[in-house]
């Protein structure tokens, strides 16, 4: 009854629940806010030398520290500062005071005064750089106050002035953190001087310390990024700083010169030592080229970077940077870039091979010659020939946007991009070429540059081929010749590492549909057909005839007049091809064939709609599921999961959503079915055998529940609520069912006390959640808590069975974005005959090749396990390395797996399969206070575990006993 | 009036026998010793007797710094310091000193043995000149002597390669060497800090020349390779033993690791082997590629290039082999070019320049039927291919480095006439420094201003940078200070210190002036008035009234008094101190003006 008044009481004063959270949150408090602050203060009184002091002050900053009693630890902190005469004791206290404002929940207002109140009288540089620190975490968790930060500018100001760089750094960065413009103009009432933060920060440009300096471009920077506009005058005064004698000074200048001209593109700068005028962008963008040249790699990066950002600037000087004005002796001379291009287009490539073909023409005006110039010339030419990779992949970046945004310009450093191509770092190369791949809709490829792009093929790094197979999906090539190149170069690959199979039929499928005219007048050769004469009938398993096939099966889509050059036995092949790799062979119109596939696709896309409705309609359904009865129930959630397994099959779309919920679906029918055992009817003793299935039962909602949470991406937190609780019914029920089963109370002791503890971390983690969770077991269970506290096992065992029963079916929100994480083995295949042999007790080394889609983190959730036939499993941990991430949601995993084993008379077959390792408590938010400290209590009651999310693949091998 | 003094006794306005003179602050500085390859006689070597005719030269030189291990910057060496006669040190970088003698020895060997010179320096002067050698590291500062220090910076150009700067007291000369500014397959860029010399003496090889990117070039080059070797036929590569040639190995060794190729590459034996075993002991000067890998894999351990043997040229299918000399003139390249000629399948690849007269030349002119000794002739049928390495700076280059170096003059060395003139002329247009280019034998003479360095206490610098408010770094600044002259350093010490080392007691030096004042009020009044005057107009300074009424500011007093024959003027006695001198005299000029008069 009173249980039921209570619920009342629930139902209509729902914040009462809040009231319990907050008597939880005090009780906490309560326990540590005495001992922590007064700890500390008798620790601090007993230290004798400030060594003590600063070692109880460091064991402290261990330990996180309550939101509440923040206040209380302030205070002693400070009372001992003024105390404390050791510069080093002090520097420590002034930084905790730091740390200490930036807990969440605290108000660091209060301590405001007394920080400023110490600074003033504080003699030792580094404790008042300290102290500054600790005001700026102050000033940046209460922006909205004006006042404060006026303040706090007011101070910085003062201690300008100071002798220590480290004073004046900190300075610097209080005002361009907390610095304003316009406002403090307007507050001028309030009685604190106006200040221009952006001119005194300026002044600092010309300190005497390089690190001041540096910190006032950095303080600028932060205005900026505050969002505060910074002057043009900025301008000059930046660049004068690029010449600099420090390289952090210069780097952090060239930023600000960037920032500059984002802010003011088209005002007009004039050029020195002429009365010639160019738009700020133009200028800036010479200046930082200028700077690609820097003495110092820091910067040249810098600079590199930078560069591909500024897409405002004129074309001429964009293209200036890829022109060095080559001169030999004088006389101009043309790049080689040039000359294959003059060779090419005068029809006589590649034959013009002579001694001096480069020598030099034309004479130059010796006075016309410009060797340091203050324009853009050549800086891409000089960055992507740096001596440090970084500074190249920098420049190969930047050249990446700036040509998306510049066809023409995707045009000129296409010979530079080839040229890359060919460098001694393989990241450089990997980098350009998925550069190229990103401006491949830019540029078509001459044939001399795709002859130098296809060379690579041979590479023996798979990134490599693999990124030139997806370049040569979308590149855009001009002749017939060029085609067969790229045929013949990936045919040759093809022989050279038959690993590359799939990508290479991938690659020529594309090839083929984006040149149709092309292949058409190439087919005869390809097929080797002849007029009169029947050739032979290539080959079906050949992967270089399917890749040829696949290439004009699929140049044949859009052209109808292929077909016709077909012979017999190419017709008899594409029905094969069609139904064996039907991803690569699209449908054709061919003479007496129906076209089935296409007629049905725009059907799909209309009846999209109507099936999602009935995802809806049946999922309402179910939920009237508590006013049937069990039998009733139990059909209605078995149809229903045959639905939604069927449309999940259907509508790949809906496969994510479909499957979760047929899940959901099936742990409440085993649940409603374990419930629905005779044996909770009859004196437990008799009934071990039942038991089984109850038991069963409980588990494999468990295992369910886990695979829920686990494997499925974009599960919010309403779902993992649900799924929890879902779980703590299937805890409930094995704690029921081991009651029922087992004589003696001992055991059960346990299991109560755990299983309660359990509700008891389920409240504290959703405690946000649990008005949602009305009527539900936990629900339920929470309003009897106290009593189940202090019940007997055998007591609770009653009341959790009578709960089970009663529960409510909790619905299951739908989340937006649900997919279900899968994995496909492509390697090994599984069909070889032929055992893998090798000698036992030594290992063997088993390429993995597999495809992963939508699994988060896979580097370190997935693994591969290896069965053997004597049941025997191990557990593999692919290294971070091997895996890669070709698109969103997609990761390829290319490892290799070692197998060993003791002598077999026969070969066998071993199990390879894919597993996603999980850890319970890692959905669970941690404390935030300290990173890296102690563990928190949560990690003793995750569960670890994993669950297979690929097909297993057999694999057969043959361990040899080793020949004495 | 300081100067330095710069005179080439080779490499003015030529190439070959680097050999320059420096004179720096009373320091002889003597900067490489090389030969000239274009004579025979005694113009190959410099012409020591310049520095002194009669004599040991060790009285004259402070040391000599030998840049790089080609032979035109140190192949002079052991006759200048064994024949002519030097004791002192000889500095260069640790590679260096390790591959110059096998040089050493290997152009000895070609003078008396092929040529059959006599009156050559022998082995053992090879090996007693280097036992006066110093290595140094790289930006290692080597005191010479007490005032004359050297240091060394990475050149890029060949394994070792550095340029170094000298310094004595405020004066310094870099002197470049040969270096390189695009980085290669082995070799860093040459790289200097702002160190702002008096002079920077700079080679100008390639002064009127701005280069394509070394990739093409590379490209190029294993593109023919590649193709030569897939149609089965055999490359030849003449090449010198040292420098080029390695980098060519790494090229090729790369390229065979990434394509995976199979063909065999054969490197003719001799000083080779040696050389390569320093290359990979000296890593650290390598570029970043090699000192990145170095730990998995030492790049110069070619995996696919094997030694050569003379049965292998006769082998069938294709192969790449690197022989010498690099001029086909004679020696295993020649003997293996005989052999391939014949096929057009094979191919030639020069990779650096010919002199007139070699095999090398004359197929490089498109000769294709060579004469041979005997009478044969031989028809030459494989391809050629020029591709040039060259590993100096070209005019962007040294511009850049010039930039870099930020020097007060520059000096051009190593280079022709002609192109030295447009550079210089760049030079002195863009970058507004003046330059000079000296023939052989002709001295340049440079002024140098005289800095004198004076110490200064640290307490005095703190306090005087304390009452400056803003930081204005480059302007010039009062500042107050005693400078004390002894045993020839300066120092400048606060003059209360300066007095106590000095033993002297310090005097007070007071100014003391009268301001009559029309003023009929009594004298007190008249002190209030000046007080309230003061105080409104000096804000920031500390006025007071003092109760015996007089009044101060700051350390200033006043005092006004009343002169008993006029009763209508007071007499205003203003007091100061010499530090107050400047407010004082600010006070009693603004006093002269009068008081304002009395609201009353």
């Amino acid at each position: 009854m009173a249980a039921h008044l209570k619920k009342r009481v629930y139902e209509e004063f729902t914040k009462v629940v809040q009231q319990q959270q907050e008597e939880i949150a005090t009780k906490k408090l309560r326990l540590t806010k005495p001992s922590k602050s007064a700890a500390l203060h008798i620790d601090l009184c007993k230290a004798t030398s400030p060594a003590d002091a600063l070692q109880y002050l460091l064991q402290f900053a261990r330990k996180p520290v309550e939101a509440e009693s923040v206040e209380g630890v302030v205070r002693i902190l400070l009372e001992h500062y003024y105390k404390e005469n050791d510069p080093s004791v002090r520097l420590k206290i002034a930084s905790l005071l730091g740390l200490l404002s930036k807990t969440t929940g605290f108000s660091p207002d209060c301590i405001m005064d007394d920080a400023i109140n110490i600074l003033q009288n504080e003699k030792s540089h580094q404790v008042l750089a300290q102290l500054l620190d600790t005001l700026l975490a102050i000033g940046t968790k209460l922006p909205e106050n004006q006042a404060i930060q006026m303040r706090l500018v007011d101070v910085a100001c003062k201690h300008l002035t100071d002798t220590s760089h480290g004073v004046r750094n900190k300075c610097l960065q209080l005002l361009g953190n907390l610095g304003s413009l316009e406002k403090s103009v307007t507050k001028d009432a309030e009685g604190l001087a106006t200040r221009d933060v952006q001119k005194i920060i300026g002044d600092y440009f010309s300190d005497q310390d390089p690190r001041v300096r540096t910190a006032a471009i950095k303080a600028m920077l932060q205005l900026h990024e505050r969002g505060l506009k910074l002057h043009q005058t900025i301008y000059n005064q930046a660049c004068k700083l690029l010449s600099d004698d420090y390289e952090q000074v210069r780097s952090a200048a060239v930023q600000l010169i960037w920032v500059v001209s984002q802010l003011y593109p088209e005002s007009i700068v004039p050029i020195p030592s002429s009365n010639e005028e160019i738009r700020l962008v133009d200028d800036a963008f010479g200046k930082i080229c200028h700077m690609v040249s820097d003495g110092s790699w820091v910067v040249r990066v810098q600079a590199a970077k930078l560069l591909g950002s500024m897409e405002q600037v004129s074309s001429h000087f964009l293209e200036q940077t890829l022109d060095k004005k080559l001169m030999s002796d004088l006389r101009r001379k043309r790049t080689a870039h040039e000359r294959a291009k003059e060779l090419y287009s005068s029809g006589e490539f590649s034959s013009g091979r002579k001694w001096g073909d480069d020598a030099p023409k034309e004479e130059v005006d010796t006075g016309a010659v410009n060797l340091i110039e203050s324009g853009a010339c050549g800086a891409f030419v000089h960055g992507l020939e740096d001596e440090m990779y970084e500074v190249r992949i920098a420049a190969v970046e930047a050249l990446c946007m700036l040509a998306q945004s510049s066809p023409s310009f995707a045009e000129k450093c296409l010979d530079f991009l080839v040229d890359m191509f060919n460098d001694e770092i393989e990241e450089v190369r990997l980098q350009s070429i998925h550069t190229m791949r990103k401006i491949s809709n830019n540029i078509t490829l001459r044939e001399d540059q795709l002859d130098t792009v296809l060379a690579v093929l041979e590479d023996s790094s798979r990134d490599i081929r693999e990124a030139l197979h997806e370049l040569l999906c979308c590149t855009n090539v001009s002749t017939k010749e060029g085609i067969h190149l790229a045929l013949v170069e990936l045919l040759k690959n093809l022989t050279k590492y038959p690993t590359d199979r799939d990508s290479i039929w991938k690659c020529l499928k594309f090839l083929g549909s984006r040149h149709p005219t092309l292949v058409l007048p190439l087919v005869p050769e390809l097929l080797s057909t002849h007029p009169f004469f029947d050739t032979a009938e290539p080959d079906m398993d050949d992967p270089a005839y399917i890749a040829v096939l696949v290439l004009i099966f699929n140049a044949a889509k859009t052209c109808p007049t292929m077909p016709a050059l077909f012979s017999d036995h190419t017709f008899r092949h594409y029905a094969y091809l069609r139904d064996s790799l039907s991803h690569l062979v699209p449908a054709l119109r061919l003479p007496g064939r129906k076209l089935v596939s296409s007629a049905v696709s725009p059907s799909i896309i209309s009846q999209e709609d109507p099936s999602q409705q009935f995802l809806q309609q049946s999922l309402e359904r179910v939920y009237s599921l508590q006013h049937l009865d069990p039998q009733g129930a139990q059909e209605l959630l078995e149809f229903t999961i045959r639905d939604l397994q069927r449309l999940g099959e259907l509508q790949s779309e809906l496969a994510g959503v479909a499957d979760f919920s047929a899940t959901y679906l099936r742990c409440q029918l085993l649940l409603i079915k374990a419930l629905q055992e005779k044996l909770w009817n009859v004196a437990a003793p008799l009934y071990l055998k039942q038991s089984d299935l109850a038991s069963a039962a409980a588990k494999q909602i468990m295992e369910e529940t886990y695979k829920m949470e686990f494997m499925y991406s974009g599960v919010e937190n309403k779902q993992v609520v649900i799924i929890h609780h879902m779980r703590l019914q299937a805890k409930a029920l094995q704690l029921i069912v081991t009651a029922r089963t087992t004589r003696g109370l001992d055991p059960l002791f346990g299991m109560c006390e755990k299983f309660l503890q359990e509700v008891d971390f389920f409240q504290r983690y959703f405690i946000t959640d649990l008005p949602h969770l009305q009527d539900s077991f936990v629900d339920k269970l929470l309003d009897l808590m106290p009593r189940l506290m202090t019940s007997k096992p055998a007591e609770v065992v009653k009341i959790l069975q009578t709960m089970l029963r009663q529960s409510a079916f909790l619905h299951l929100p739908l989340p937006e974005q649900i997919h279900k994480a899968s994995a496909t083995i492509i390697e090994p295949a599984g069909e070889s005959d032929n055992p893998l042999r090798f000698t036992s007790g030594l290992v063997v080394a088993l390429d993995v090749d597999a495809t992963l889609e939508h699994v988060q983190d896979p580097q370190n959730t997935v693994k591969v396990q290896v069965l053997y036939p004597d049941g025997q499993a191990q557990m593999i941990h692919p290294k971070p390395a091997d895996f890669r991430n070709p698109g969103p949601g997609r990761h390829r995993l290319i490892t290799q797996v070692y197998l060993s084993h003791t002598a077999w008379t026969e070969p066998c077959q071993v199990e390879v399969r894919l597993l996603l390792s999980y850890n319970s408590s890692a959905r669970i938010p941690k404390c935030p206070w300290m990173e890296g400290g102690e563990v928190s209590p949560q990690v003793e009651t995750s569960i670890e575990g994993t669950i297979p999310f690929s097909k297993p693949v057999k694999v057969y091998i043959m361990p040899k006993p080793a020949r004495r | 009036m300081p100067e330095i003094r710069v005179t080439p006794l080779g490499a003015g306005q030529d190439v070959g026998r680097s050999c320059i003179l420096v004179s720096i602050a009373g320091k002889n500085v003597m900067l490489d010793c090389g030969m000239h390859m274009g004579f025979n006689d005694d113009r190959r070597f410099p012409d020591f007797s310049y520095i002194t005719q009669n004599g040991r030269l060790t009285d004259f030189l402070d040391c000599v710094i030998i840049s790089h291990f080609h032979l035109d910057h140190c192949g002079a060496l052991p006759y200048f310091s064994e024949m002519v006669g030097y004791d002192g040190p000889i500095y260069m970088t640790h590679p260096t000193q390790a591959i110059c003698p096998i040089l050493l020895e290997d152009y000895r060997k070609i003078a008396v043995d092929k040529k059959g010179e006599a009156n050559f320096f022998t082995s053992q002067m090879i090996k007693d000149c280097m036992k006066k050698v110093v290595a140094v590291h790289l930006h290692q500062t080597v005191q010479v002597d007490d005032e004359l220090e050297i240091k060394a910076y990475y050149a890029g150009h060949v394994l070792g390669a550095a340029m170094f700067q000298i310094k004595v007291g405020s004066e310094s000369v870099v002197y470049t060497g040969d270096y390189n500014m695009t980085p290669d397959r082995h070799l860093g860029a040459a790289w200097i800090d702002k160190c702002r010399p008096n002079l920077l003496i700079t080679e100008s090889t390639y002064a009127t020349t701005i280069r394509d990117s070394k990739r093409c070039r590379e490209r190029d080059f294993l593109k023919k390779v590649h193709e030569t070797v897939e149609r089965g036929g055999k490359v030849l590569i003449p090449v010198f033993a040292l420098g080029r040639a390695q980098e060519l190995c790494i090229l090729l060794e790369t390229f065979w690791e990434r394509m995976n190729l199979k063909v065999p590459i054969y490197f003719s034996t001799g000083l080779t082997e040696k050389a390569n075993h320093y290359y990979k002991l000296f890593i650290p000067w390598t570029n970043q590629k090699i000192r990145k890998t170095f730990v998995q894999r030492n790049m110069f351990e070619f995996k696919h290039i094997k030694a050569f043997d003379r049965a292998f040229a006769d082998n069938p299918g294709p192969m790449v082999v690197f022989a010498t000399p690099g001029m086909l003139h004679a020696g295993q390249s020649l003997q293996i070019f005989r052999k391939w000629a014949g096929n057009e399948k094979n191919m030639v690849i020069m990779p650096g320049y010919c002199v007139q007269g070699t095999v090398g030349h004359k197929i490089l002119s498109g000769q294709r039927k060579l004469e041979m000794e005997g009478r044969q002739v031989l028809e030459v049928k494989m391809q050629v291919e020029y591709m040039s390495f060259s590993a100096h700076a070209d005019a962007k280059g040294i511009m850049q480095l010039v930039g870099q170096a930020e020097p007060e003059s520059v000096l051009l060395v190593h280079g022709e006439a002609k192109k030295m003139e447009f550079l210089k002329q760049k030079i002195e247009q863009e970058l507004r420094v003046s330059c000079y280019m000296p023939a052989n034998g002709e001295t340049v003479t440079l002024p140098t201003s005289l800095s004198i360095p004076v110490g200064i206490s640290l307490g005095l610098l703190k306090r005087e940078m304390a009452q400056g408010l803003l930081p204005e770094a480059k302007k010039p600044r009062l500042l107050h200070g005693t400078l004390i002259m002894k045993d020839s350093n300066f120092r400048l010490v606060s003059s209360e210190q300066a007095l106590k080392e000095l033993g002297l007691a310090e005097h007070q030096l007071r100014f003391t002036c009268r301001v009559h004042l029309h003023d009929t009020r009594k004298e007190q009044e008249t002190a209030l008035r000046v007080y309230s005057h003061l105080k409104s107009i000096l804000k920031d300074h500390y006025v007071q009234h003092l109760p015996d009424g007089s009044v101060t500011v700051e350390s200033i007093l006043i005092q006004a008094t009343a002169p008993s024959e006029d009763p209508g003027t007071k007499v205003l006695l203003v007091s100061w101190t010499y530090q107050d001198e400047e407010l004082g005299s600010f006070l009693t000029s603004l006093l002269k003006k009068g008081l304002p008069q009395a609201p009353s």
